[in-house]
């Protein structure tokens, strides 16, 4: 613990003042998620039934869509060797397959609350943001699921 | 640039855009796209204050999470900012979808959501209660066990090729279609 006392606490900090501008640079990037979320209706529950009941390709290809940018740009990124702005290696660590029971049937588990609720984790803070109030009561509703899975883990299988 | 503010873009300007949102959080800071990893930190800071703490809140969130936080702050801004200046946001959904919910009791299609289910008063009622708390206890839940969302597993995941996302993704249609096909006719 005593360690900590050598660190430097001035404002002329070079690593403190980029570290606040890292700090801006994730509230707007989230803020253009929250457009994007609105703007493409991806936060909708009408969109989210629309793509359950198979009624519109829409929802399909924009998260396919997503998924191809988003590959090609980590294949490129590993290819490349591209580096962080602050010089950093990029490393994506692998998930742990475990007995892969865990993204079964907590992936189905989240699946019911998605066509239930009609968002996702994103969605709802957008929700949220666009005024629909009462998503509030579903986002302390999935802090508690999230306490609970917390409570429950030691005994769950993973 | 008009298109830009006015909604709904096409899918291929929005999934696109979506997907950019990986590489940007890699370079920006080698973060992973991912929201639900939010709802773990809110319980972090919940645990800080409450006694009687589990081990799976144990852990530093502002060394971890801090950032993830922020973006989510911005998230909701964002959805503020896109209801004030992003046009309508009448959602035109397909005949056939407007018919199917017109048949469970569904018939104002002028918000993001049905008035029907997401209000105050909509809250006291068997449907709006289970859309609503049952329906986001399921997603903290099942994001939480899963260890990812749409964000985590469907897109960063499976961009990263990653066999665990895979099956977390089939399993979210998997409770998304039994979701939406046997349990949303039983509380209407």
């Amino acid at each position: 613990m005593s360690t900590q006392t050598i660190t430097v606490h001035t404002d002329t900090n070079p690593v403190q003042s980029r570290a606040g501008i890292h700090w801006l640079a994730y509230l707007f990037l989230g803020a253009c998620f929250g457009i994007t979320l609105t703007q493409s209706e991806v936060l909708s529950w009408f969109r989210i039934q629309e793509m359950f009941r198979f009624q519109s390709p829409r929802m399909y290809e924009i998260i396919a869509s997503a998924i191809v940018v988003a590959a090609v740009s980590v294949a490129l990124i590993k290819r490349l060797g591209v580096k962080t702005i602050s010089g950093e290696p990029i490393t994506i660590p692998p998930k742990s397959m475990g007995l892969g029971v865990r993204y079964a049937v907590g992936g189905t588990i989240f699946g019911l609350g998605w066509a239930l609720v009609g968002a996702c984790p994103g969605p709802l803070f957008a929700l949220l943001g666009n005024g629909v109030t009462v998503i509030i009561v579903a986002i302390v509703s999935a802090v508690a699921g999230t306490w609970l899975y917390g409570f429950l883990k030691p005994r769950l299988p993973h | 640039m008009a298109t830009f503010f006015s909604a709904p873009w096409p899918w291929y300007i929005a999934g696109p855009v979506i997907g950019l949102f990986v590489p940007a959080l890699l370079i920006i800071g080698n973060r992973m796209f991912g929201i639900s990893s939010n709802l773990r930190h809110m319980c972090s800071i919940c645990s800080e204050l409450l006694p009687g703490r589990v081990q799976h809140f144990r852990y530093d969130w502002k060394q971890s999470g801090l950032w993830n936080l922020l973006f989510l702050a911005g998230v909701g801004v964002g959805g503020f900012l896109a209801s004030h200046w992003g046009g309508s946001h009448n959602i035109e959904i397909s005949e056939q979808t407007r018919l199917a919910l017109g048949n469970l009791g569904i018939h104002d299609f002028s918000g993001l959501a049905p008035r029907e289910l997401f209000t105050w008063p909509a809250l006291l009622t068997l449907k709006g209660f289970v859309s609503i708390v049952v329906g986001g206890f399921l997603v903290g839940f099942g994001t939480a066990y899963a260890g990812g969302c749409t964000s985590g597993h469907a897109i960063s995941g499976l961009a990263d090729l990653q066999l665990p996302s895979l099956i977390a993704v089939l399993g979210f249609f998997v409770g998304g279609l039994i979701g939406t096909h046997f349990i949303l006719p039983l509380i209407f």
